[in-house]
Order: structure tokens, then sequence, then C-alpha cells
């Protein structure tokens, strides 16, 4: 059975004025993302694949149309929606995995659960959760720079996941990482979606990274052309 | 982890910085403190000055003494209802650093005209009784541990004794204590009547008269009618509220709240760039991770308040300790110079001034990296705007 579009861009266009000039990046775009797909972007550099990503998680606005999420428009909110919205909905996992580097694992985990309600004690109960299942419940006390990038990268995982986002929206994930780093961490959002029906949308330039997903979108001159995974 | 501890991480990130601007914040209170305490004590006097009281004193100098015969003629002037007089006596005990803000008085006539000086009425009647007797300030007697009934040499750096010596005797009588914090019991009285006779010079001058008028309203006539009476005679005078005369006793030294103030200023201007720039650099460091922030869903306002009060943090770490070391510096003072100044004290009018400074300054230092954090554009910042 067909799910529920979760994501749908409707004749998005963007454009950009650099020194006086406008860059269109996409015009008319129309996109329908379902719940529980891993959906991998993929697109020569200056294709919109980042600028795309910044759209649907709500960090950068449309010059014109349409961006609904789960049947509501996003792109109509004002600054404090959009941030209760995020906090809510999408988890972002980046390429330089962006920890806060005084924080130990645990702390940067955690940080996502202070703008809940939850205790002290159900938020460090949420953290060892999420980091088991990343497996690093041993690398709690850590700080950042104490760990490898793809021990960083899992912790970014969790933090992305720790409250329960719909989306995980990220930007080339693996780009810092060794191929076997990388496909571990690839399983690991295989998992988010096999396991605990999140929608994953990658931005990739790797192509054994888009192997992963079950949807492969190519962005060229602000145009999809897409092949499904057999 | 709770939003205290993510401040302090954030605080604590540069050790060196942290300490150095907390030291630059801790000192500039610590200057605030004493100096505010100082001009305090010097100030007490003329914001307690009672509303009804003048003081007539020369019109040439302060120091230059004034004729008894004034004394009868104020008395009888219109407006007037009480007047006392008093002279400088410039005492000290056993040696020049003891020195004592010390006076010769028309008793009954004083202690009537200054009602705040409490005194047990039994010592009241003796000390009226005794011409050698004095009145000791508490502050006085706890500092030399004096007793009711000790003989008390003083030694007058102004006054000669008939006798060519320049110690007089007293005899301890009563204690007076400061029942409503309006009198400096770091001080000392006694009668005029046996500081004149003794005197070898100088006889039947005094030093200043307190006037009490019959109520505040007549201040102003009262004291141009005391003014005119003297008017062209060898000792014209110059009566003002005892509040004016305290201004224009303070300044004789200089302008000693233009002095603080601007060394005050002076230190709080220089904190406020450092704390300033601390946080400006502070947050301009964390550009990046307060737009991961943002994408985690904290709003423009979580991280406003977060900034600002981190600044805050910053600001209370270096203050509240100086205002600690401030209340020693103080005690330390007062001991060092005994009876020299009027009583220090770092008043509760002082520490809240000290802390809505340290408020201030960390909603300034604070409020506009804070500004520029909330103006973060995220995608710029994460370095995704690049298509």
């Amino acid at each position: 059975m067909t799910k529920e579009p979760l994501i749908k861009l409707e004749g998005v266009s963007k454009h950009y004025v650099k020194n006086k000039m406008s860059i269109d990046i996409f015009d008319e775009l129309d996109l329908v993302i379902r719940e529980n797909e891993f959906v991998a972007v993929m697109g020569p550099s200056g294709s919109g694949k980042t600028t795309l990503l910044n759209l649907i998680g709500g960090i950068d606005r449309p010059t014109s149309g349409a961006i609904t999420f789960g049947g509501e428009r996003i792109d109509t909110f004002s600054e404090s929606q959009l941030s209760k919205w995020r906090a809510a909905n999408i988890g972002f996992i980046f390429q330089f995995y962006n920890l806060m580097p005084m924080l130990t694992a645990a702390q940067n985990v955690e940080l996502p659960l202070l703008l809940t309600k939850l205790s002290k004690s159900k938020r460090a109960e949420h953290v060892k959760t999420a980091l088991s299942i990343v497996e690093l419940e041993d690398r709690a006390k850590f700080y950042p720079r104490e760990m490898s990038g793809g021990q960083q990268q899992r912790v970014a995982i969790a933090r992305a996941f720790i409250s329960d986002p719909k989306v995980l929206l990220c930007d080339e994930p693996t780009g810092d990482l060794d191929r076997k780093t990388a496909e571990e961490i690839l399983k690991i959002l295989q998992l988010m979606v096999r396991d605990f029906g999140k929608t994953v949308i990658i931005v990739t330039h790797d192509p054994e990274a888009a192997k992963f997903a079950s949807r492969k979108l190519y962005l060229d001159k602000g145009k999809f052309f897409e092949r499904r995974a057999a | 982890m709770t939003y205290f501890r993510l401040l302090r991480k954030n605080l604590t990130r540069k050790k060196l910085r942290l300490f150095l601007t907390i030291f630059s914040i801790f000192t500039a209170f610590l200057i605030f403190g004493v100096l505010k305490t100082f001009d305090h004590a010097l100030n007490a006097g003329v914001e307690l000055a009672g509303a009804d009281r003048l003081i007539t004193t020369s019109k040439v100098s302060l120091i230059q003494p004034l004729p008894f015969a004034h004394y009868t003629k104020i008395k009888a002037t219109e407006g007037v209802k009480n007047v006392t007089h008093a002279s400088w006596f410039g005492g000290y005990y056993q040696e020049p650093k003891n020195f004592l803000a010390s006076f010769a008085v028309d008793a009954e006539s004083y202690l009537d005209i200054y009602p705040e000086i409490f005194i047990p009425e039994d010592q009241r009647t003796n000390f009226l009784a005794n011409q050698r007797g004095v009145l000791v300030g508490e502050a006085l007697v706890q500092q030399y541990n004096w007793k009711i009934g000790d003989t008390l040499p003083l030694i007058s750096s102004i006054w000669t004794n008939q006798d060519g010596s320049r110690t007089w005797e007293f005899q301890v009588e009563g204690i007076f204590y400061d029942k409503e914090e309006q009198f400096d019991t770091r001080s000392l009285m006694f009668h005029y009547d046996y500081f004149n006779e003794g005197r070898a010079g100088a006889r039947d001058s005094i030093g200043w008269l307190i006037i009490k008028t019959e109520s505040p309203e007549l201040n102003e006539a009262v004291s141009k009618a005391i003014d005119d009476q003297f008017a062209n005679s060898p000792n014209e005078t110059k009566t003002d509220t005892e509040a004016a005369f305290g201004k224009a006793f303070l300044e004789q030294f200089g302008n000693i709240g233009l002095i603080i103030t601007s060394v005050v200023g002076a230190a709080f201007f220089t904190i406020l760039l450092v704390a300033g720039n601390t946080m400006v650099l502070a947050v301009r460091e964390r550009t990046n991770e307060i737009a991961v922030m943002k994408t985690l869903g904290f709003s423009n306002g979580r991280i406003f308040t977060l900034i600002v009060l981190e600044a805050l943090l910053l600001v209370l770490l270096g203050g509240l300790p100086a205002l600690g070391v401030s209340w020693f510096m103080v005690e330390a003072l007062k001991s060092a110079v005994g009876g020299g100044l009027p009583p220090m004290a770092l008043t509760p009018e002082i520490l809240l001034q000290a802390i809505a400074y340290m408020l201030l300054l960390g909603f300034v230092t604070g409020g506009l990296p804070a500004f520029n954090a909330v103006r973060i554009n995220v995608a710029a910042a994460l370095g995704r705007k690049a298509i």
C-alpha cells in the first residue's frame, strides 16, 4: 500500500541574488516524499541539493511555491513556529558532525531534550538508549576530540533522532569518512528507516552511499531525474 | 545536563580568558565597593542632617573662631527655637595615630538639639554634673576598652593647657549610642566651660553654632536674619542648613564625590569594554554551534536568553566575590584609620547598587552578541548556502 506523502514541494523556485545577479537554483520544482522512505539526492555541485535540504528542514525559504509537511504549509511559518516545528519533526546530520566541543557525547545527545519537558532522569534514560542504538554507550563521557570521525558521526545521529523526529536530513553524512566507517553510518541510517520508521533524506556525491537508499533522485539543472532501488 | 551546566560549559571553554575577564570585573567592583563605602561615609552626615538645624560659622573660614557673644545674640533672633555651640578640640589618645573626633560643647543645649544622641538617664545626669566629664561614643569605647569612671588623658594638637602642656584630663561619665544610625559614635564631647577656663588662649571664643529653628520653613529667613545681624562686623557669619554645611565641609578636601564617580566610572567603562569584548568574541567563535542549536529547534528567544545569562553569570562571578572582599577591606580600613573617618559600612544600598550595576553590565555586554546570534543565518553559518 502506498503511504501518505509526508513532504510535498509544489512549484518551488529558489533564486539567489549575488553581486546584483539573480541565480536560479531551481524553478517550479515538484517533489513528493512519503513516510518511511530512504531517499538519496545526488547531482553535480551547484545543482541545489543542499538548498533542497535547507528548504525541507525549514532553515531556508523558497522564493515561490509551497512546501507542505504532513499536510501543513511550513514555508509560511514564522521563525518561532519553525523552531518548534524543527524540534519536533526534523533531525539534522552534517558532514563534519558539528558536535559541541565542550560537551561529552552524552551531553551532546541530550541537548535537544532540553527543549522538552522530560525530567533529568528520563532524559538520561533516553540518552543511554540512543547511545546504545549507535553502539556508543562506552563513549558516553568522551568529548568529541577524544573520538574518531565515525564515532562522532554516530553521536550526531543519536543527537538527531533522540527527540524522535519524523525526518532525518543528512548532508553528506559520509563525506568525511572512510569506506568502512561510511558503511557503518549508512547501515545505522537504514536501521532508522527500517526499525524506527523514520524518513531519511541524504544528500551525497557518493554513488556507493546512494545504494543504501530505497529511492535515488538526481538533481540537475533544476530538475529531478528519479531511479528507484531494485 | 541542565541549562545552567550548558552556560557553565560555554563560559569555561577558554579558562585563561575567563580568569582574566573575571579578574577585571572583580577589580572594578572592588574599587566600586570600597570607594562607594568611603563616599557614603563622608556623605552620611549630609544625608542624615536635621532638616530644621542650621549651622553658623565664621564667614572667613570654618576654622576661624567666633566670639561667645554671638551665642547670646543668636539665641534672641526671631524664629530660633534653641541654640548650642561646639569647638573643635583636635585631640588624640596616647599617640597621634589615635586621632579622635573630639568637641567642646555646651552640654545641655547640645544634647537637646541632637535628640538622636542616646545616653542612659543616670549617665546624662552624672555627665552634666561633672565639669571634667566626657561623653564617649559607643564605637570608641569598644575600640579602646574604656569604661565609666576611667580617667581619660587626651592630647590636643591645637589647644595648650594653662600649665603649658597639651594634655587634658577627663573622666568618662557616659557612653552614647547610635540609636537611629544618625550620629557618629566614633567621637566624644566634653564641657565647653572646662575647656574654655583651661585653655591658655583664645578664651571666650567658640567654633560654630548649631541652631534649631521653629520650623524648617523658617530656615532661610532665620539664616538671613543671623547673617544680617553680624554683617559689617569684625566677625561676620555664614549660616547654612546642616546639610549644606556638611557638603561645604567635605568640599574643603576637593570634590570627593566627583573624584570617586570618575574613578568608578573609568573602572566600569573599562570593564564594559573588557567584558563586552569577551562576550562578542565568545559568541563569534560559536557561530557554527549557534546555527546547529537553531537546527535542533532552539528558538531565537532561547538563544538570546542563554547568551545574556552567560554574560550575567560572567559578571556575577567577578562582581559578587568583589563585594565580599570589599567588606573585609572596609573593616580593615576602619581599624586602620580609627576615629579619623566617619563610620564606614558596606550598606545594603551600596550592595543593591552594585548588584544593579552587575545586572546592567550583564545585559549590556550580553545583549549585543545575543542580538548578533539571533541574526545568524543558519544556512550560511553552516557553510551550506553554497548551493
